[in-house]
């Protein structure tokens, strides 16, 4: 019994600290917050490409539209996208998407449009868009195939042949 | 007994050790290391505060203790709930009934105790319903819902139900505009701006039952009213709502009722409007609304539909309404507990307008408007204005105050609390929410005596707060310490259904009053059985009456026969208990409704219809004794055309074939 209750309060204590550690403290910096950015937070990373696993090398850039894609890409856009998003300069729920594909650069769209939390918190651009549009984007949970497939549509949008 | 102490000494020592070396290593730990002894409360000791949490779309009032989080009770209001019999026995079917017929299902949002002179007296909390308009009365004696009114010409009552500081009236604002109920509202949606008004209730409160009654509506603009707080000290006798949607949008609203740079407050005079219809000024207007109230005598709602409310037009007048421009669709309407200054939070705003009541009223006498908005005269908002309190955070929804002059106000898209100064308006700190925080509440935060201490906070998402259960998560409360310059987060548990607003108050000003029994001697109902000498089984026709008692652990009659296939019966259960803490259920098999639920000394009633003849088992389904699972009995229902005499009894009465 005695030994029980030793053990349960290294236990807790253990317990206590020890994930109390990395794991914790990521938690504890709000990843909702963009009140006050520290610039040490990320020091490596790249507002060009975001933040994921696309680089320019790796999404398959075609000169030409790869029509197929593009198409693939609509019926995505109007299930997932379409919604909050025109296709039209205006501003819905999120910005319209004309010229988009000038803007910003392939790599950077697809890691935001694949795993958007990470890029709320710590890019510059997607911050200012937060404080103008006030709603998070959601992640849609899209494939590397299906993110593509809408950078392609994207790029069609702009008139891309 | 020496082993036990150096047991003890070693325990603590290192439990202290474990607290040094959690000391946390950065401003971003959210939790230090005493937060679990500042939210520990031993077992069997007692909570410092009650915490009454809307349970959103569950319909429901969740109590809870501070600082524990421990849930006590969950009040069923406006939805059924099958576990205490709430909206399926007879005696409470009418508490929901509506000019829609039985509803059995709302959402409720916003909980306010009861105020005598600006201080929470602890009688009673009120809660609004926002689906179909409701505002009920909680009973804080009994923790029951004692009474529930519905509001005509209203539609989402979200501006809801927030009271004068003296409990004078309750005052219900309707977010959602619609054509008032005595015209046709057969009419094209685009009409908005024609057809659609808005409808402000204001329900008088009897000083000493507490009786509810719309003692007059105002009838505003068809804009969107969104929440609301009344004037306290020297503003008492103003009421002030938040509106948005002055774009009078009908379609889109996320994009089209968001384009305007600022929307409003309207400052309502409640007094001068009081004044008016006490000159008779007031419309009678034919409406339709149920009001249904709960009489503890007979433990049994009776429900009412009244025909006609009395309506001021803010068209005839122009001294009752006035409009304080506030940036950007403002939500919370909050004012700080002296009554001189109105917090708006515009929730797509980037900074917090304070308005000075003050200013306001000299504003008013200096006639210092900037134009009108359909009829209402629009103040100047520098006029107006005590100051703002600058980026202040993203998406600020509500603002809370303590006794030492401070506000806090949740920051939805940023997922936090900041604490600013109402003198100065400098923000002083800023805590993160788990995540994205709708309301907040301070233990008599929205009253003119805040207790301080604690700040909960209510959030909408936990995500990778807690244990996975599915795409379905719970929503939470966050508990931080606020009697330091740093907020504290010291705890956070789930809650019901999703909490909205919240109220807390000292248990001191609640507890001595809970009931613990119903008296048997006091109980009135029709159908009550003061005894078990008195229970019998009566034959209506097709109607059987059971009177029916329960003890530990029988009930009586624990038999009856000569039930046919056709009847209706009506178990009529009356509970001898008089101890507290002893209830009785009651359940029969195939029950199209629920169990019931009885406390000690009340009656409540259980229909059933059987469809089939047989033998059917009911039993007592709350633990009550030793012999709990002997406090059964058996039903027998024979074809509609049998023979088979009515007959009942329990042990030596009960009915003997021989076979």
């Amino acid at each position: 019994m005695e030994k029980l209750l030793v053990t349960f309060i290294f236990f807790v204590m253990v317990s206590a600290c020890g994930g109390g550690g990395e794991a914790k403290e990521e938690k504890g910096s709000n990843p909702y917050s963009t009140a006050e950015k520290k610039s040490d937070e990320a020091p490596d990373y790249d507002p060009n490409r975001g933040h994921g696993k696309w680089t320019a090398q790796n999404i398959g850039m075609t000169d030409g539209l790869d029509v197929a894609k593009a198409e693939a890409g609509e019926k995505i856009v109007e299930v997932k996208c379409s919604s909050c998003h025109k296709l039209t300069e205006e501003r819905l729920v999120g910005p319209g998407w004309k010229g988009v594909t000038t803007r910003r650069k392939g790599e950077w769209i697809m890691n935001f449009i694949s795993n958007p939390d990470p890029m709320i918190e710590k890019d510059p651009v997607v911050q200012a868009q937060l404080e103008l549009c006030l709603v998070r984007m959601p992640n849609q949970n899209l494939s590397d195939s299906e993110a593509r497939e809408v950078y392609e549509f994207m790029r069609k949008n702009d008139g891309v042949k | 007994m020496k082993k036990q102490l150096q047991l003890s000494v070693l325990a603590v020592v290192l439990i202290m050790l474990g607290l040094v070396a959690c000391k946390p290593k950065n401003m971003t730990s959210a939790v230090t290391g005493d937060a679990a002894v500042k939210a520990f409360v031993p077992p069997g000791q007692y909570d410092e505060f009650y915490n009454f949490v809307s349970g959103g779309f569950s319909g429901q009032l969740a109590v809870y203790g501070l600082p524990s989080g421990r849930l006590f009770r969950v009040i069923p209001v406006f939805s059924v709930d099958p576990e205490k019999g709430w909206g399926f026995s007879e005696e409470t079917k009418p508490m929901l009934n509506t000019s829609h017929g039985f509803v059995p299902w709302d959402d409720l949002h916003h909980p306010e105790l009861s105020q005598t002179n600006g201080e929470i007296d602890g009688r009673w909390i009120f809660v609004n319903g926002n689906n179909t308009p409701r505002v009920a009365r909680v009973d804080l004696s009994t923790f029951r819902t004692a009474e529930i009114i519905e509001l005509p010409n209203s539609a989402g009552n979200h501006s809801s139900p927030f009271i004068t500081q003296n409990t004078e009236y309750v005052i219900a604002g309707t977010r959602f505009s619609v054509p008032p109920d005595n015209v046709n509202g057969d009419v094209p949606i685009d009409s908005y701006k024609k057809n659609f008004k808005g409808h402000l209730s204001f329900i008088s409160v009897d000083k000493e039952s507490g009786a509810m009654d719309i003692a007059f509506q105002i009838k505003c603009p068809g804009v969107n009213f969104d929440l609301s707080h009344a004037g306290k000290g020297p503003s008492h006798g103003w009421f002030f709502f938040s509106c948005y949607n002055t774009e009078q949008a009908n379609t889109l609203l996320e994009v089209n009722a968001s384009q305007r740079d600022k929307d409003f407050i309207m400052a309502v005079n409640w007094k001068k409007a009081e004044e008016y219809i006490k000159a008779g000024k007031g419309k009678k207007v034919p409406v339709s609304y149920a009001h249904n109230v709960w009489e503890e005598g007979t433990h049994s709602a009776k429900s009412e539909i009244r025909k006609e409310v009395l309506v001021l037009d803010y068209e005839d007048f122009d001294d009752l309404c006035y409009l304080i421009p506030c940036p950007k669709s403002p939500h919370g309407c909050d004012v700080d507990p002296t009554g001189q200054y109105i917090v708006g939070s515009g929730k797509l705003a980037a900074l917090i307008p304070v308005f000075s009541f003050e200013k306001m009223i000299a504003a008013i006498a200096n006639k210092d408007f900037d134009g009108d908005y359909l009829g209402i005269d629009v103040l100047k908002y520098e006029s107006v204005l005590h100051g703002e309190v600058k980026r202040p955070g993203l998406g600020p929804l509500h603002t809370e105050f303590d006794n030492n002059g401070n506000a806090y106000t949740s920051m939805f898209v940023s997922s936090e609390v900041v604490k600013w100064n109402l003198a100065s308006l400098e923000v002083l700190d800023r805590a993160p929410t788990y995540y994205s925080v709708g309301h907040i509440c301070v233990p008599g935060g929205d009253t003119r005596k805040p207790y301080g201490k604690y700040l909960i906070a209510y959030n909408k998402i936990t995500k990778d707060r807690y244990l996975p259960t599915g795409p379905e998560l719970c929503q939470s409360a966050q508990l931080y310490d606020i009697s330091g310059d740093k907020m504290q987060l010291i705890l956070d548990f789930p809650t019901i259904g999703e909490p909205h607003y919240a109220q807390a108050a000292p248990a001191d000003l609640i507890s001595p009053n809970s009931l613990k029994i119903f008296k048997i001697d006091e109980n009135m109902h029709g159908y009550a059985t003061k005894g078990e000498k008195e229970s019998k089984v009566i034959r209506d026709g097709k109607n059987i009456h059971v009177y029916m008692t329960a003890i530990r652990s029988h009930l009586a009659p624990d038999n009856i026969e000569g039930i046919k296939v056709g009847d209706e019966v009506y178990f009529h259960v009356t509970n001898l208990e008089q101890d507290w803490d002893v209830p009785h259920g009651f359940a029969v098999i195939g029950a199209n409704n629920a169990e019931l639920l009885i406390m000690p000394g009340e009656t409540q009633t259980l229909k059933w219809v059987p469809e089939k003849a047989g033998i059917f088992p009911m039993y007592c389904t709350d633990f009550c004794s030793a012999l709990h699972q002997e406090m059964s009995g058996y039903l027998r229902v024979s074809p509609a055309n049998s023979n088979v005499p009515l007959r009942f009894g329990l042990g030596e009465t009960a009915p003997v074939s021989g076979e």
